[in-house]
This record gives C-alpha cells, sequence and structure tokens, in this order.
C-alpha cells in the first residue's frame, strides 16, 4: 500500500443532479445484445453524483468514468478508465465510460502521442479512483455511525464486518459527492489488482461493428455545410491567383474563398507544423458537389522557394555523410586509435524514404464560429494547443474557444498537427456558418507532416578476438539526424562516436509513430548483426555482451536505458522462441530495441515459399512493466509489428520538384492482408513497474529482425528501405460494376 | 440533379442527386448512413465497402445512377440486432483498434461468407486483400471470420 497525496483543487469538487439521458450511454456487460433492452435502460440511474473531475456514481451504483485522452486506436478510452476502475474497486461490469472535452483545469496532458497517455497518467487516474473510494467510505462511516477503518470495500459494496452491515456506493454517492477531499489516500498494492493486469475489451467495439457514428467524419449537424481546401501541388509553391467562375456555378456551391490559416504575426504552437498557410476553400451542401467543384478550380501556383526532389535529398544526405561534423553529439574513449589498431573494421550505409502517416480516416474537422464563441469538433491528438491557435487567429479568448473530441481514424503522428482545426475555424467564421472541413485521401497524403528521409553510415571495430572495441555512426536526415547518442550501445563500447547532420528543407515533416527508433532501430540492429557474423558469434550472444558489460561496468554516465531490462527482453525472446534449435528450412532473425520507456526483443522465421523469402511467424518479448489491459496490449503490439513489416518493406513517398509522385493507395504501397505475418507470439515480462509506452515501442525493430532472417535466408542483406519496391497490382480487386 | 429510387437496408428511400455521385456519398450525406467509410475514393482501401444484392462492391466508385433496382445493405443494416455472427465475432477477438477500416471489413468478410462459408486462411487472405487496415489487426480479422465461419458452419 502506498499513500499519496491528493492535488486535487476543491474547486473541482461540487454536487450535481443532472441527469444523464437514460439509456444514451452503454456499459460493456451489455455488449452482449448490442441494443440496449428496456431493462438495461431501467438500470440507468435516476440520478448522477459528480465525485470528482474523473467519475460519476449514479443512485444505482453504475459509474461513469471519465477517458482524458484522445483516442486514437491506442485503446486508452478502454485502459485509462479501469485505472480508476481498479482504485475505486468497483465492478468493471457497472462501468460506463465517456470520452472528456477539452478541459485543462481538471484533467492534465490531454496528448495522445509518444506512447505516454498512461504512463503519464498512471497517477493521476489511480488518485482519482483511491480518493473517490475513500470519500465513499467517509460518507458510509457517517452513514453506520462506524469508524471508517472498520470498513472495506468490494466491487462497489461497502462492508462493515463487524455488525455484517453493507451499503452500495450508489446508496452513499449522494452524501459522498459532498464529503470533503482527503489530503491523503491509500493506493492499491499491485498484488491486489482486480481489474488492472485482465483483459477487457474496447469500449467502443460494438459502437464500432455497428458502423456507428464515433469518428470526425461521420460528424453531421442541422444546416452544416461542407468544405474542402485546396493546397499548392508542391512543396514550395504558393497561391498566385484563383478563377472559380466554373467552380462557383455548380450545383450545391455557396462559395470559394481563400483562408489564410496563419495569419502573419500569430504565434504558431508547436504542434503549428504546416507548409501550406494559405489554401483555396471550397464550400457547398454536400461532399460530392464540392469535390467536383474543386476539380473545376483554375488556380494558379508560383514558386516562392526551392522545388525540391528526392534526388537532391539522397545527393546531400550522401554528401553529408562524407562530411565531419564541427561536434560530435557523443565521444567516449579515443574511437580514432580504436580503428586504427582494429583487426577488421566494418562499414555499412543504411537508407529510408520520406512516408506519409496515411491514417485510414483523412483528415477533418468541424468548427462552428460566431462572434461570441468557436465550437470545434473532431479528431486532434492536441486539443489544448489546438485552442491556443485557434484563440488567436480568430481574435478570441481562449475560454471563448471549446474543443470536443472524436474517436480518431488512426493517428500515428498526423494528428499532433492540428492545422485542419485551424483551416475549419476560418472557414466557418468566413463563410458564418457551422462547416465541416474534410480532405480528400490526395489532400491528405500530399500535405503531410512527414517522416523525413534518413541516412545513417555505421563502422564498428573488432580486435583480433572479435570483441567491439570501437563504434562509429554518422547519420543525417532531413529536419534533423535520426541517431540517439546516449541509447545503446552507448555505454557498452569504449571508444564510441556519434555525429549528427541535419538537412534543411521545405517539405514538413514531423513525428511519425516512434520518431527517428522507426528508422534507427533498423539500422543499428541490422548493422550489429553483421558485425557479430564478423566476429564469430552468435547475434544474441554477441548482444548479451554488450549489455554485460554496460552492467557491470558501463562507459560514461548518460546512458539512457537499463540494461538489465534490455537483457531480459532478449533471453526471454531467445527461450521462447527456442533460438539455437536446428530448424529445417526456418532461417531467422533477432532485434531489440528500446524506445518509449519500454524494451521490446523480436525473432523472426522465414521461409522460403515458391522461392521468395516469407515471414512465417514472429516472436516478440515486451518488457512495459504492469500491463493494464492484455488482450488490447497484444493488439497494439501485433498492429505495431504489422505496421513496421509494412512500412520497411513495402512504403514510401518521393518527390519531384516539390510534389510528391504519390497521392493516394494505388501509388503509395501499404501492407495488405496477405503481406501479414500468419502468426505473432508475445510474451511478457513480469515486473511489477509502472506502466510505460506500449503503441509505438513494438514497430522499431521488426524491420531488423526481417531483414536479419531474410540474409539468412537469402545470403543478401537490405540497407535500404522499402525492401520491395513494387508497384502495386491488386490481382482480384473487387471492383465496384 | 435526378431522382433516384434505392432500397437500402430493406427500406425504400429517394434520392435526389446528380447521377455521377458515388453511392458512398448518398449513403452518407443524403441518408444519414455514416457506418460506410471514406478511405481513398478510388476503390483500393476498402472503407467503403457494401453489398449489392448480397455481392461486395466498393461504393465510393459506384454512381448511384448504376445501382439500379439491386438491393443495398450497409453495415448499419448487416444484421437486424447487429448481432451477426461476423460482428459477435469482430467482439469476441476485440478487433478494432482505431476502428474506422472494420465495417469495410466486415462487410468485405460477409459478402465472402456468403459465397464460401468454409474459407481457408489462404482463400480469406486472397478475399480481405482490398481491405487496408492501416492499424494493422489483419491476424485477429482473421481469426474473427474463422470463428464466425465456424458458427455459421
Ligand atoms: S473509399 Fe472506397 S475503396 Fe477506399
Ligand atoms: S482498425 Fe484502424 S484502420 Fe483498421
Amino acid at each position: 500500500m502506498t499513500l499519496i497525496k491528493t492535488t486535487y483543487n476543491r474547486r473541482s469538487f461540487f454536487r450535481t443532479t443532472a441527469l444523464a439521458g437514460g439509456g444514451m450511454m452503454l456499459g460493456f456487460s451489455w455488449l452482449a445484445s448490442c441494443r440496449p433492452t428496456p431493462e438495461q435502460v431501467k438500470n440507468m440511474p435516476k440520478e448522477w453524483f459528480n465525485i470528482n473531475a474523473f467519475l460519476k456514481i449514479g443512485d444505482n451504483g453504475v459509474v461513469t468514468i471519465m477517458s482524458p485522452n484522445p483516442e486514437i486506436g491506442q485503446n486508452v478510452k478502454t485502459a485509462m478508465p479501469m485505472i480508476v476502475a481498479e482504485e475505486l474497486d468497483v465492478n468493471w461490469d457497472d462501468v460506463v465510460v465517456e470520452q472528456a472535452g477539452l478541459d485543462t483545469e481538471k484533467f492534465t496532458r490531454q496528448l495522445a502521442g509518444g506512447s505516454q497517455s498512461i504512463r503519464q497518467g498512471w497517477q493521476s487516474l489511480r488518485m482519482a479512483g483511491a480518493t473517490a473510494r475513500a470519500m465513499l467510505l467517509a460518507a458510509a462511516a457517517q452513514r453506520l455511525q462506524v469508524p471508517v477503518e472498520e470498513l472495506s470495500t468490494d466491487a462497489g459494496v461497502i462492508k462493515h464486518e463487524k455488525s455484517g452491515q453493507t451499503l452500495k456506493y450508489g446508496e452513499v454517492a449522494s452524501a459522498a459527492a459532498s464529503v470533503e477531499v482527503p489530503e491523503e489516500v491509500a493506493l492499491k498494492d499491485p498484488k491486489d489488482f482486480k481489474i488492472i493486469g485482465t483483459s477487457r475489451k474496447n469500449v467502443d467495439g460494438p459502437k464500432i461493428v455497428r458502423g456507428e457514428p464515433l469518428f470526425g467524419l461521420d460528424i453531421y449537424r442541422e444546416g452544416m455545410l461542407v468544405a474542402m481546401i485546396e493546397h499548392p501541388p508542391a512543396f514550395g509553391m504558393k497561391l498566385k491567383s484563383v478563377d472559380a467562375t466554373e467552380a462557383k456555378a455548380m450545383p450545391g456551391i455557396k462559395d470559394v474563398i481563400t483562408i489564410k490559416s496563419y495569419p502573419d504575426g500569430v504565434e504558431r504552437q508547436w504542434s503549428d507544423v504546416n507548409a501550406f498557410p494559405e489554401l483555396v476553400a471550397v464550400v457547398g451542401n454536400s461532399t460530392w458537389e464540392v469535390m467536383k467543384a474543386k476539380k473545376a478550380l483554375k488556380v494558379e501556383w508560383e514558386a516562392a522557394e526551392t522545388l525540391e526532389s528526392s534526388e537532391d535529398h539522397e545527393a546531400e544526405l550522401t554528401r553529408l555523410l562524407q562530411q565531419k561534423p564541427a561536434k560530435p553529439a557523443r565521444r567516449d574513449g579515443n574511437p580514432e586509435a580504436a580503428f586504427r589498431r582494429a583487426a577488421q573494421v566494418i562499414e555499412r550505409t543504411y537508407s529510408a524514404p520520406f512516408l506519409a502517416h496515411n491514417p485510414m480516416e483523412p483528415m477533418n474537422f468541424f468548427a462552428h464560429v460566431t462572434p461570441e464563441k468557436a465550437e470545434l469538433v473532431g479528431p486532434v491528438q492536441t486539443p489544448e494547443f489546438l485552442r491556443k491557435t485557434v484563440a488567436a487567429v480568430l481574435g478570441m479568448d481562449e475560454g471563448q474557444v471549446s474543443i470536443m473530441l472524436t474517436r480518431m481514424g488512426g493517428g500515428f503522428g498526423r494528428r499532433l498537427y492540428g492545422h485542419f482545426g485551424v483551416e475549419a475555424a476560418r472557414i466557418s467564421q468566413q463563410m458564418q456558418a457551422p462547416v465541416k472541413l474534410v480532405y480528400t485521401r490526395e489532400d491528405d497524403m500530399t500535405q503531410g507532416t512527414y517522416r523525413p528521409a534518413y541516412k545513417v553510415m555505421y563502422r564498428a571495430a573488432l580486435d583480433g578476438q572479435g570483441k567491439l572495441i570501437g563504434w562509429h555512426v554518422r547519420g543525417a536526415g532531413v529536419h534533423g539526424s535520426p541517431l540517439f547518442h546516449n541509447r545503446f550501445p552507448a555505454g557498452a563500447v569504449d571508444n564510441y562516436l556519434v555525429e549528427n547532420h541535419s538537412l534543411n528543407s521545405n517539405i514538413s515533416t514531423g513525428a511519425w509513430r516512434a520518431p527517428r527508433s522507426n528508422f534507427i532501430a533498423f539500422a543499428e540492429q541490422s548493422f550489429l548483426d553483421e558485425v557479430a557474423k564478423a566476429a564469430g558469434k552468435d547475434p544474441i550472444d554477441f548482444r548479451l555482451a554488450l549489455f554485460h558489460r554496460a552492467i557491470q561496468n558501463p562507459v560514461g554516465k548518460e546512458n539512457d536505458y537499463d540494461a538489465k531490462r534490455y537483457a531480459g527482453v532478449l533471453q526471454l525472446v531467445r527461450d521462447k522462441s527456442g533460438w539455437g534449435k536446428e530448424m529445417p528450412g526456418v532461417h531467422r532473425g533477432v532485434s531489440a530495441y528500446f524506445c518509449h520507456n519500454s524494451y521490446v526483443a523480436q525473432v523472426v522465421d522465414v521461409a522460403m515459399k515458391d522461392n521468395q523469402p516469407t515471414i512465417q511467424k514472429v516472436w516478440c518479448a515486451v518488457d512495459c512493466g504492469i500491463v493494464v489491459n492484455p488482450g488490447s496490449a497484444l493488439n497494439q503490439i501485433e498492429g505495431g509489428i504489422v505496421d513496421g513489416i509494412g512500412h520497411a518493406m513495402y512504403s514510401g513517398l518521393s518527390f519531384k520538384a516539390g510534389k510528391p509522385d504519390q497521392s493516394n493507395f494505388n501509388t503509395y504501397r501499404l501492407i495488405r492482408h496477405k503481406e501479414a505475418p500468419p502468426e505473432i507470439e508475445t510474451f511478457f515480462v513480469d515486473n511489477g513497474i509502472d506502466p510505460t509506452g506500449l503503441g509505438e515501442p513494438s514497430l522499431p525493430p521488426i524491420a531488423a529482425a526481417v531483414a536479419n532472417a531474410m540474409a539468412q535466408a537469402t545470403g543478401e542483406r537490405l540497407y535500404h528501405q522499402p525492401f520491395m519496391v513494387k508497384t502495386l497490382t491488386l490481382e482480384r480487386e473487387i471492383r465496384s460494376i | 440533379m435526378a431522382i433516384f429510387q434505392l432500397v437500402v437496408n430493406g427500406k425504400k428511400q429517394q434520392v435526389d442527386v446528380a447521377p455521377d455521385t458515388p453511392l458512398l456519398w448518398v449513403l452518407r450525406d443524403h441518408l444519414q448512413l455514416p457506418g460506410t467509410k471514406y478511405g481513398c475514393g478510388i476503390a483500393q482501401c476498402g472503407a467503403c465497402t457494401v453489398h449489392l444484392d448480397g455481392t461486395a462492391v466498393r461504393a465510393c466508385s459506384l454512381p448511384v445512377s448504376n445501382v439500379g433496382d439491386k438491393k443495398v445493405t450497409t453495415i448499419e443494416g448487416l444484421s437486424k440486432n447487429g448481432d451477426h455472427p461476423l460482428q459477435q465475432a469482430w467482439i469476441e477477438h476485440d478487433v478494432p483498434q482505431c476502428g474506422y477500416c472494420q465495417a469495410g471489413q466486415i462487410m468485405n468478410a460477409a459478402a465472402l461468407l456468403n459465397k464460401n462459408s468454409k474459407p481457408t486462411d489462404e482463400e480469406i487472405a486472397e478475399a480481405m486483400n482490398g481491405n487496408i487496415c492501416r492499424c494493422g489487426t489483419y491476424l485477429r480479422i482473421k481469426a474473427a471470420i474463422k470463428t464466425a465461419a465456424s458458427k455459421l458452419g
């Protein structure tokens, strides 16, 4: 049991008799029948009592728990309430989950990104549940006239052992709502967890499979107009003139306007990455009418800056890799001397292209701006920052801007950059009407905040015994190097040198699922495989020896990883996969990486099928501390693996004169059913440590595990992504008639 | 503009739209059936999959004028109570991540099971290959289809 100080502001507690519409929300115990039966509707409370910002309790014991963070498919809408429910000590079947809107007074960090929702919410969510439980106990003690210490709780029921009396949470909810907030509350011992660590299904699952409106694109309001934007066709271009005569005359079209989403002088937040602040917007009654009018626009664009091509990037990154930067990012020992006395030096170069995020739901946002207020609804990972910018752009106070969050059809980092929300607000302001801004897939793909192109060169020095005595890596990338100089193998090699280069560009880039790690894990772990081979060692033993060194006698102090946990996942995947056993026809590759506070190691089995190397199985070991919801954690891990394989094998975005060569899924290749590995088996390290990230860490290592297994199967190493440069041919695509 | 008579989820509907309007936008904008999703608009992702007389089609690339008297079924009408064996299996396997592609996946899978009630792994992968899941839930989709098939059989 841990005691923690509560950090609530007394103000956030108030008694309410607000009646929630009966039956509008569904608890997941009611899933079986999918629609509420009259019985279930009757089970909705008549009165709700707000206990704190995270939860309210109904007079019949049903509990509503708010999920504060944006839901992009990482399943926090289930996991976060599970943590509250655990400490509150209720039956999960009595819980209803609601998505909270943006409210910075009540919640901290309402942001989805960096796999941090659970890690950073862990304490406050537990506190919310524990505080509410303490208040219910205090109210019950008063009612029963017994000391609070004599009371215990179980699944929403308060018990007084001595007298045998019981009270349900619902019976004291009203009194609890006015109890003084305790200054200190006790948290459960993890071994007593009943909900955390058990698999609970996605709370929105039934709505998703029934096709209920949940997403931003599904928003519909009476009198709402549909808007689409036309942005410059190439990075480096801007609007010159627009002739909208034809478009405006088309049926259903209200107007064609130009908007400045970021007027000069408006302060931009970090989330306001956007290459095209001036746009043409077509506004009309329905999506198809607007789409057609958009095609009829005659817009002239002009080059305002350099129009960059992928060949330029490639040449520049290559040139940078040949240059020594003025200052290294990290330097331990004497790398130059180590390379001079090495028995063997291995040098390899790796690269990867730009990537688009391509969430299945294209960017969109709803805005209704009046002179008094701005109401925004939609899918964004950074609502707090969007509100700041929208207020600044509209010349309003932040208090006049409200943001409601919808479920998001994927994010992968794209919805961190909320310029589409600003654009929607601008359009609504000018049109003086509620507007839903919709991007076509082409708009979405060709004005991204892309994962930048990277190129990196690794060098390793081995002595006569095959010991790694020197490590040198030089990385270059658009808008920054992909390297993390204090990550492994920092601390495990005496002579160590990391150098960075950055290439400037007018192409907008940003965080893409597991930023930088998504590429550098591939390069580093592929390279280590070759180094281990050159040293004549087994690739797992070779890595374990390095971890051993980092544990026993680390080089330097600032090493950003725990070598024991790192080695732990590697050992776990080795044992579970039966690494080292002779398996006829199976070729294996291994890889391990640490990012977003979690450790992942993977083994990939490849077999030759019709002369093609084919993935048979992925083995995965994960150390992410306590696993809140194992079923959904597995889903995240599997998704990250499929995503990582897909992008390493098939995806890439290239440019000609500032214009993306790919604009839809006929040219931008994503992994499909047939290419997904037939089997993924995951194992968790059980260590009781506070939970860490899950949405990202399984992605980075997988590309190297695949490349290393492919090399075993074919004898050929893969250095450049995507591995398979093939155009999309979908045999037997079910086409519309 | 022209008047079109449609039968959607067993209900007669009438819309007044341009003949080239894709069925997808008729469903989403004019009939308030937003369960059918927009993902690409060019028949590449499968998010917009609906049934025409039980066969899977991509609603984004089907002009409303080509629907004729064929019966349209969307995710909202796949089953009366949202309890089609596939919908149940989807929940059992906790398939969705973001969930955006799943209506299209389910509709495509339902059309597959209409034609082939016991598909092999290869047949499933083949039939589902036109449906992209950006979140990578392919393994669970396959498992859910097999569960549903076993219950149907
Ligand atoms: S939206 Fe129709 S196939 Fe993608
Ligand atoms: S669940 Fe997100 S695209 Fe399939």
